[in-house]
């Protein structure tokens, strides 16, 4: 199904290791935020797949669509200085939107 | 040979990002307070991205990268909306 016919092995092979890494370091991050204990503990776990889980699956991406076409094709240096630039700064509101409200229920005071 | 490995390698990496995509749902369903169910549906965002790309290298074809582009600016708009929600009450204000 993949057309690869045009790919020589070790690029090839280069594409498989990065995609193989970026997903698995992905699952990891979100397993992490599944199973971690406390909100602030289960904030940095996503941060692994936007960072180097994006980045491998995005430079396997780099290399499969160069090897395919005549010229470096480099659209994905795009989405990856994007997503590296926005997630920290979505996080830090997210963040202080947690901060700014109360930590437990308070107990409903009768009038 | 190589196509072949290659393509095991893209099965296995859309499996595991199937399974990170159920996590974050999972999250998104269980967490106790807003913030989680926000920061969940980030995740979510994020790795339907990365989906998106790997079933561009697939199929050989470039148009996945035009709607993992827009996943990618959605995510932003919508974390840091719903963040502004959580701080404030309102979103613009």
């Amino acid at each position: 199904m993949i057309d690869a016919d045009a790919l020589p092995a070790w690029a090839a092979l280069s594409v498989a290791f990065f995609v193989v890494f970026g997903a698995g370091l992905t699952l990891i991050g979100s397993v992490g935020l599944l199973r971690l204990a406390t909100f602030y503990q289960r904030m940095h776990a996503p941060t692994l797949g936007t960072s180097l889980g994006s980045a491998g699956i995005l430079i396997g991406s780099i290399i499969f669509f160069s090897f395919q076409g005549t010229r470096p094709v480099v659209h994905e240096i795009l989405l990856m200085i994007f997503v590296t630039v926005t997630t920290p700064v979505s996080f830090i509101l997210l963040m202080k939107a947690t901060r700014s409200r109360p930590t437990t229920k308070q107990p409903e005071q009768p009038d | 040979m190589s196509a072949l490995v290659l393509e095991w390698s893209v099965i296995i990496a859309q499996t595991a990002l199937s399974l990170a995509m159920v996590c974050a749902g999972f999250r998104i369903l269980r967490g106790p307070r807003a913030q989680d169910r926000i920061l969940g549906l980030d995740t979510l965002y994020v790795n339907a991205m990365l989906i998106l790309v790997t079933f561009g290298i697939r199929t050989g074809s470039t148009f996945y990268f035009g709607a993992a582009l827009i996943i990618g600016l959605l995510s932003f708009v919508a974390t840091v909306a719903l963040a502004k929600f959580l701080m404030r009450g309102e979103v613009i204000e």
